[in-house]
């Protein structure tokens, strides 16, 4: 199959990244199998001493980890997490969270922008999430990011695509892969992200919260799967109901002329 | 046979700017094959909110032609969405006409024999007088292709007694360095205007025989070299029935659409010249470039780049301008002359070309209202 | 005294020292002493000094 998601060079054939919190351990690994997903999103904090297990032992050999900076409330703490990440030695991805308000845990844009610039020089696989706003996506494109990750809906709302019309414009414009994160609450809303030309999406809460996890996953796996192939195939021509006007706009026309 | 100098080589004054554009719209252009698409990739296109360049080519070709009321329909509601019914009056102004160019489909080339000339300083404030006194706040100023002549003092001057008499001042010109375009924007010029003629670069090399203009890949980058040179807008086409007016038309949107990429604060026009008779050389026909094709390009740039101003020129009849004002252009000329000296009634040098329809400010200014829509003369405010 | 991961805590001879009485696998964690983030391959020569502040973090559950 030739349609990869390639992320600086990084090539990927599922488009699902899976968020791995709020939900426990034994249930992360079953959760990546059935989403089939190749990147996971994992956050950092202060270890925990003595022999506790930990979520790395739970992820399958081969998925790239996505670290995210959650936490940080502006890119200089952003920046201090994403080192520590990479130090921890599980490559040179990172997810950038600046969030600053924590009602809504609505992203910062201009301290999402310095961060990426400061981490792109660096050689970070910059991820940034962000509030769709196509100045800030075309400064963070400039500032090096390898993607953009716009929301959908605030963290955890699963309300869905309430920044479509938003969303849509970065997909015309950017030429990046642009990665529907945040808000997405169910498969028919991953469907119709991916229907629309994003890249790839992102959910965390609607699997970890589902009634069943694995099949939950599975179910996002294949809506995913539904919409890239819808996209990529063309979708139709919508019918319009309704009168034509009655004099042709093109009636003046001389053929010969 | 004559040695031509390498077309696509610049020469030591041209400025080099690093661009991907041309490379990327050549390509495009080049593996653009407008007979593969059906009826179905014109009937997507029209039903989708954004257009793409894929999409932009099924517009362009032939099958697409049975769908032009349809996309006469929709061009007209995306002109509405982003113009309201303002329709914006301007007039072109010939200062000069001398030209180094060989270009053999124009009347101004410099080996035909007719009348050159050059208009003074106080010659340029009287035209510019006449023509303010129509009402008109917009002016496109233009030359012959000719440095030793025209220079860009020359025109950076008429640029300053334009911005005495007019709010918007325009100039297609001659190519320039950007930073001759910095001074003639000081001067007062917002927009530039450069005809590519045509996208492919054998015909070109055909076409443009001797002068600077030869020089494709120059004439290519003017307009991203008068954004860098501060220029507020640029005005793309291409002279369709040159070559093929299909693959002109889609490399002419996709120069547009690359470059509004690249400068997203840069606003976008288009014009959509068709070949007309010369002076001394009425052998040139268009090349199938009749009213319906004419008609689907100006809607299938209107419906790729629904933001950008789209001109209509003189070169058509009454009756073509005063329809497509109603579809998709926006931007109309009024009381034109393409000859020297002609507005305040003292003729000194001959025409580009024939214009087709010589009606005034007033009778077009009406002609605007009569359709329902609304004259504007300018909209913009210097702060 | 120094202060891990926010809390007092006894010192330490150097880092190694300071990771295996924790029982912090390597493998799975990042150190930050005094706000440098230390190389996993001088985790053996890094002394600890007393005063010094120190953050072991490993990657939990997150979105």
């Amino acid at each position: 199959m030739d349609d990869k998601l390639i992320i600086q060079g990084h090539e990927f054939t599922s488009r699902f990244i899976l968020g791995s919190g709020k939900y426990s351990l034994d249930l992360i690994k079953a959760a990546v199998e059935n989403a089939g997903a190749q990147i996971i999103t994992l956050a950092l904090r202060r270890a925990a001493t003595g022999n506790v297990a930990n979520i790395l032992d739970y992820i399958p050999e081969g998925v790239t980890l996505l670290p995210n900076t959650s936490g940080a409330r502006n890119a200089g703490e952003a920046v201090r997490i994403a080192r520590l990440a990479r130090e921890v030695g599980c490559g040179d991805f990172i997810k950038i969270e600046c969030i600053r308000d924590s009602k809504y845990l609505l992203p910062d844009n201009t301290e999402t922008i310095k961060a990426t610039e400061i981490l792109a020089k660096e050689g970070f696989v910059v991820m940034p999430y962000m509030y769709p706003d196509l100045n800030a996506a075309r400064d963070l494109k400039n500032a090096g990011a390898a993607t953009i990750m716009p929301l959908g809906a605030p963290i955890g709302s699963n309300k869905g695509l309430c920044t479509k019309e938003f969303i849509q414009i970065l997909i015309d414009e950017i030429d990046l892969p642009i990665i529907i994160d945040a808000g997405i609450g169910r498969p028919s809303q991953a469907c119709e992200a991916m229907e629309m030309g994003a890249a790839a999406v992102m959910a965390n809460t609607a699997i970890a919260t589902a009634g069943d996890v694995p099949a939950m996953a599975c179910a996002f796996k294949r809506a995913i799967e539904a919409g890239r192939a819808a996209y990529l195939s063309g979708l139709g021509r919508v019918i319009e109901k309704g009168a034509s006007a009655s004099s042709p706009l093109t009636g003046f026309l001389e053929m010969d002329s | 046979m004559e040695h031509r100098i390498d077309h696509m080589k610049y020469l030591p004054d041209m400025e080099v700017i690093k661009s991907d554009i041309l490379d990327e719209v050549i390509t495009e252009m080049e593996a653009y094959d407008y007979d593969k698409y059906t009826a179905s990739d014109v009937s997507r296109a029209l039903n989708k909110d954004s257009v793409t360049p894929e999409d932009f080519k099924a517009l362009l070709s032939p099958v697409a032609l049975p769908f032009l009321e349809e996309m006469a329909r929709k061009a007209q509601a995306e002109t509405r969405k982003h113009f309201g019914n303002s329709i914006y009056m301007f007039t072109p102004l010939y200062i000069a006409n001398y030209c180094e160019n060989y270009c053999i489909y124009c009347g101004f080339n410099c080996h035909n024999k007719i009348n050159r000339a050059k208009l003074t300083s106080e010659e340029i404030d009287r035209e510019m007088q006449e023509i303010a006194k129509t009402g008109l706040q917009e002016i496109l100023i233009l030359t012959g292709e000719s440095r030793k002549m025209s220079d860009v003092k020359y025109i950076g001057e008429a640029c300053k007694t334009a911005r005495k008499y007019f709010k918007l001042v325009g100039v297609e010109v001659y190519p320039m360095n950007s930073d001759e375009y910095a001074y003639l924007h000081e001067c007062g010029a917002d927009f530039v205007t450069v005809f590519q003629e045509t996208y492919n670069s054998d015909k070109y090399e055909t076409l443009h025989l001797e002068g600077h203009k030869r020089i494709f890949p120059y004439r290519f980058c003017a307009q991203e070299r008068a954004i860098l040179g501060g220029m507020r807008g640029v005005g793309f086409a291409a002279l369709l029935g040159l070559d093929d007016f299909r693959k002109d038309a889609f490399a002419t949107g996709m120069h547009a659409y690359l470059l509004q990429r690249k400068y997203p604060h840069a606003e976008i026009a288009f014009s959509c010249p068709r070949l007309r008779p010369i002076i001394n050389n009425d052998k040139i026909n268009p090349k199938d470039v009749h009213e319906p094709q004419l008609l689907q390009i100006i809607c299938a740039y209107r419906l790729f780049m629904p933001f950008s101003n789209i001109t209509i020129s003189t070169r058509e009849c009454e009756r073509f301008r005063n329809n497509v004002i109603k579809i998709a252009a926006t931007k109309i000329s009024a009381g034109v002359s393409t000859g020297i000296g002609d507005h305040s009634g003292e003729k000194k040098g001959d025409e580009q070309f024939e214009i087709s329809d010589p009606r005034n400010v007033d009778e077009v200014y009406k002609a605007i209202e009569d359709a329902g829509l609304q004259p504007v003369m300018s909209d913009y405010v210097y702060v | 005294m120094i202060t891990l991961n926010g809390k007092e805590n006894k010192t330490y001879d150097n880092l190694n020292e300071l990771l295996r009485e924790n029982n912090f696998r390597k493998e799975r964690i990042a150190v930050e002493i005094n706000g440098v983030i230390i190389k996993k391959d001088d985790y053996e020569i890094t002394p600890i000094e007393d005063g010094d502040t120190i953050e072991v973090v490993a990657f939990m559950g997150g979105g």
